[in-house]
């Protein structure tokens, strides 16, 4: 999760955020990161640019996009079904 | 009609310099456009998140507003409606254009195509302070001080604003300026008359 929360630092230009500051189960959005639509957009081209996942249904997006270990549970299930 | 209003403040930013009032108060000669606006963030002390995540035309112009507002403006003075940005440039939003651009060939940032137009800068300033006031984004050549004095002058003389800020901010790669001017309609100390010879004296002392 370590991995992800640098390369969620990287896609959204997280400057002075390190990954330690993003809890597993801190939410993403609104309260917590304090993200918003554009960043949610950035977090699909993550997901496909890194994990060749496409987020196909947009109503999974509120979901997957929850937290950090919501976005790591999401792909790992991707990952096992594409094994 | 009242017809004098006033410069009462001012922030430049060119040349690796950041001068407010027509006196130096920021310069770091080593480094790049991008590296330069973050240590301006930086030795203001600004706290803004979102700043990160701006085009170098939005930071420029946002930082250049910040510095501007810094100790010279009562913002609550006026209300949100009646504090209004006039802005101009020469390329735009070019410079995050063709940033964008090279993005479409893989896979296209949604983050760059947000700045994908130059009154985005005008929208960062009023989101942070709140402004609600007439605005608009104009391109010349070069800056046209006369016809931002006409312009504004009319928009404060007719009352549809109480203030406004307005000037220039330009990038292209690592050529930028911003030349940002609050004008008022109460003198204030050091202000001078709103007129495009004085706009083009401070603009023309900063940027030779």
């Amino acid at each position: 999760m370590s991995d992800l929360k640098s390369q969620i630092i990287a896609q959204l230009n997280l400057q002075d955020t390190k990954p330690e500051d993003i809890g597993d189960d801190q939410p993403l959005f609104v309260e917590g990161l304090g993200l918003d639509s554009i960043d949610a957009l950035e977090l699909i081209v993550l997901l496909q640019q890194q994990y060749k996942i496409k987020l196909s249904n947009a109503e999974d997006g509120p979901k997957v996009f929850q937290t950090v270990r919501t976005m790591a549970e999401y792909i790992t299930a991707h990952q096992a079904q594409n094994a | 009609m009242k017809t004098e209003n006033y410069i009462t403040a001012s922030c430049i930013i060119s040349n690796h310099i950041v001068c407010k009032n027509e006196q130096p108060v920021f310069e770091e000669r080593n480094s790049d456009l991008p590296d330069f606006l973050i240590a301006i963030y930086r030795h203001f002390n600004l706290q803004y998140p979102k700043f990160h995540k701006m085009d170098n035309l939005s930071k420029l112009g946002w930082l250049g507003n910040e510095i501007l507002l810094q100790d010279s403006f009562e913002k609550e003075k006026h209300k949100p409606e009646d504090i209004g940005i006039v802005l101009s440039n020469a390329n735009s939003s070019l410079d995050t254009d063709i940033k964008y651009y090279e993005t479409t060939k893989t896979m296209a940032s949604p983050a760059q195509f947000v700045y994908t137009l130059p009154n985005i800068v005008i929208g960062e300033i009023s989101i942070r302070h709140h402004f609600k006031g007439e605005n608009a984004f104009f391109i010349f050549d070069s800056f046209d001080t006369g016809f931002i004095e006409q312009y504004v002058s009319n928009l404060i003389n007719n009352n549809i604003l109480q203030c406004c800020i307005c000037g220039w901010v330009d990038v292209l790669d690592n050529e930028y300026n911003a030349s940002l001017f609050l004008i008022e309609k109460d003198k204030s100390a050091n202000s001078v008359n709103f007129t495009k010879e004085n706009l083009n004296k401070i603009y023309q002392l900063q940027n030779g």
